[in-house]
């Protein structure tokens, strides 16, 4: 199954003393060696994001996220693993579940229920 | 329904949905399918009597109408492709593998919320109907139909696998089922009992599928133990009655003591973790002949041992009881003063007060009492307060722990605090 995996800032999250969390370079060797992570990327704050709508054959360009909220994903990347145990370990190890959030999205195919 | 159909039902079911589940991939197909097995054999066996390997004819009998209703079903072709390809259907019940972990694991995975946990195993594994669900959370069946569509939605969206999970996930998640029967044995506690029995019975199934599981077996103890008291709980009118009022020759001895050999056997493995604990502290007080010759001491260390495994306040409260009990008034109300978090919890002030009563401290048992009637939750709570107030001769306990129901756990205390009361 793939998922996209949201790499997410939780902003009441303060970091304590040292807590072993895991560095996102092992990460991404691990994760792309064991053919888990097809691709990923960080992604630029939300002061750099665009919006495009289109209403009434009219297109419109705006500035800014989509949704007005706190800037919460900071990346993104694309898993494919067996269940949803593996994408839940998958996502402990990443160091963003440790002072952020990971959301887990599965990917829903065209033709699938 | 027919008697020998309901036998095979009461085991059947859960092990035939988990077998159309691994087959079929699909819950709500496994689950109709069974069922459809089961409407059949209620019109066939009682003309043809019931036949020496029901299992096997029931679940062939299932695997039929999955194969014949994926016919149908043009859109799942490649779906029927694969069914089609697995071996020939079962001749014997020992040949058909028996999923029912799988299943509870999977109802119980941490992906899903409590409700849904629940309400999967209860439909899953025990075979309950909606309705019967439903009625016995007292929601409407649309609700709980609902609740148990999107789960099994969710299971299948999400990618929630039906397996065992692995030796590093599993004492994490078999806390988690044994969280969810402990839930539904306290939802019955108070009601008919109907989620009791079927928490025990799941209970037993998960006990013989993991022999070498102490706490499996501590949760059975516990709730054999519990159950044992559950109907003298209560008097004529209804009212709770706490232990100290309660008629013991009422209690069932033979769940007593086969919950009490339970639980013996898991602690000699030398595993104690909190279901054990438990169960050994309500088997120090279903085998004492009254209060007052319940072996406090031996409770106060279990309570201990308990707060080493699972700190929290209302394990310090309990634990404060049976210090009292043991060692009289003042090492106990020691005890619940240094208790951080519970100021807002009626039974913490209840206790204090029939402490300090037992003290000779009126004066102040008189404002703790006063503060615990502001804070009980219901009328019925306040009412149980009142009653033992009136009732507490000077200087006796009022009761025998301050949990008189495994409902009156604080908002947010684990399902596993401890529950000495009735």
């Amino acid at each position: 199954m793939k998922y996209l995996m949201l790499v997410c800032v939780d902003p009441d999250f303060t970091p304590g003393a040292d807590d072993g969390k895991p560095d996102v370079d092992d990460w991404v060797g691990e994760m792309d060696g064991k053919g888990i992570r097809l691709m990923g990327d960080r992604t630029r704050p939300a002061s750099a994001a665009t919006t495009v709508r289109v209403r009434n054959r009219e297109v419109l360009v705006t500035d800014g996220p989509f949704v007005e909220t706190k800037d919460l994903i900071a990346g993104f990347d694309v898993l494919e693993c067996e269940d949803l145990d593996q994408a839940i370990e998958v996502a402990t190890q990443h160091p963003m579940a440790w002072a952020g959030a990971i959301e887990l999205r599965p990917v829903w195919p065209w033709g699938d229920e | 329904m027919n008697k020998e159909i309901a036998a095979v039902y009461a085991d059947g079911w859960g092990r035939i949905v988990a077998t159309m589940i691994r087959f079929t991939g699909d819950w709500s197909l496994a689950e109709e399918c069974t069922q459809e097995a089961f409407a059949t054999a209620l019109r066939v066996w009682p003309e043809t009597g019931t036949p020496d390997q029901p299992l096997a004819w029931l679940t062939t009998v299932a695997r039929r109408t999955a194969v014949d209703r994926l016919r149908r079903a043009t859109v799942e072709r490649a779906k029927l492709q694969e069914v089609a390809m697995e071996p020939a259907p079962w001749t014997a019940d020992s040949e058909i593998p028996d999923d029912r972990l799988e299943l509870m694991f999977t109802c119980c995975h941490p992906a899903l919320n409590v409700e849904a946990q629940v309400a999967l195993t209860l439909r899953g594994v025990a075979g309950m109907s909606t309705a019967e669900i439903a009625r016995a959370f007292l929601v409407p069946e649309k609700t709980m139909g609902q609740r148990i569509f999107r789960a099994k939605q969710r299971i299948k969206q999400a990618g929630i696998p039906f397996r065992v999970p692995p030796g590093h996930l599993l004492p994490e998640r078999l806390t988690a089922v044994l969280h969810v029967l402990y839930l539904l044995f306290n939802e019955g506690y108070s009601g008919s009992g109907e989620l009791c029995r079927e928490a025990i019975r799941i209970g037993r199934t998960l006990v013989g599928l993991m022999p070498d599981e102490p706490e499996a077996q501590g949760l059975l103890a516990l709730m054999l133990v519990q159950d044992a008291r559950r109907t003298a709980r209560t008097g004529a009118d209804g009212t709770l009655l706490s232990l100290d009022e309660q008629d013991r020759a009422r209690w069932d001895r033979a769940l007593i003591e086969e919950g009490a050999a339970l639980c013996e056997r898991a602690l000699r493995r030398g595993k104690a973790g909190p279901f054990q604990l438990q169960a050994a502290i309500a088997v120090c007080h279903a085998t004492a002949a009254s209060v007052e010759e319940t072996d406090w001491p031996q409770i106060a260390g279990l309570y201990e041992h308990l707060r080493r495994v699972t700190p929290g306040p209302v394990v310090d409260l309990n634990r404060a009881v049976a210090v009292a009990m043991a060692s009289g008034p003042e090492a106990g109300l020691a005890l619940v003063d240094a208790i951080d978090g519970l100021d807002g919890y009626h039974l913490l002030h209840a206790t204090r007060a029939d402490l300090l009563r037992r003290a000779g401290r009126n004066d102040e048992a008189a404002g703790s009492w006063r503060r615990a009637l502001d804070l009980a939750p219901t009328e019925a709570e306040r009412r149980l307060l009142t009653d033992r107030l009136a009732a507490a001769p000077a200087g006796s306990a009022v009761s025998g722990g301050p949990a008189a129901s495994p409902r009156t756990a604080p908002p947010g205390a684990p399902p596993s605090a401890p529950r000495p009361g009735g």
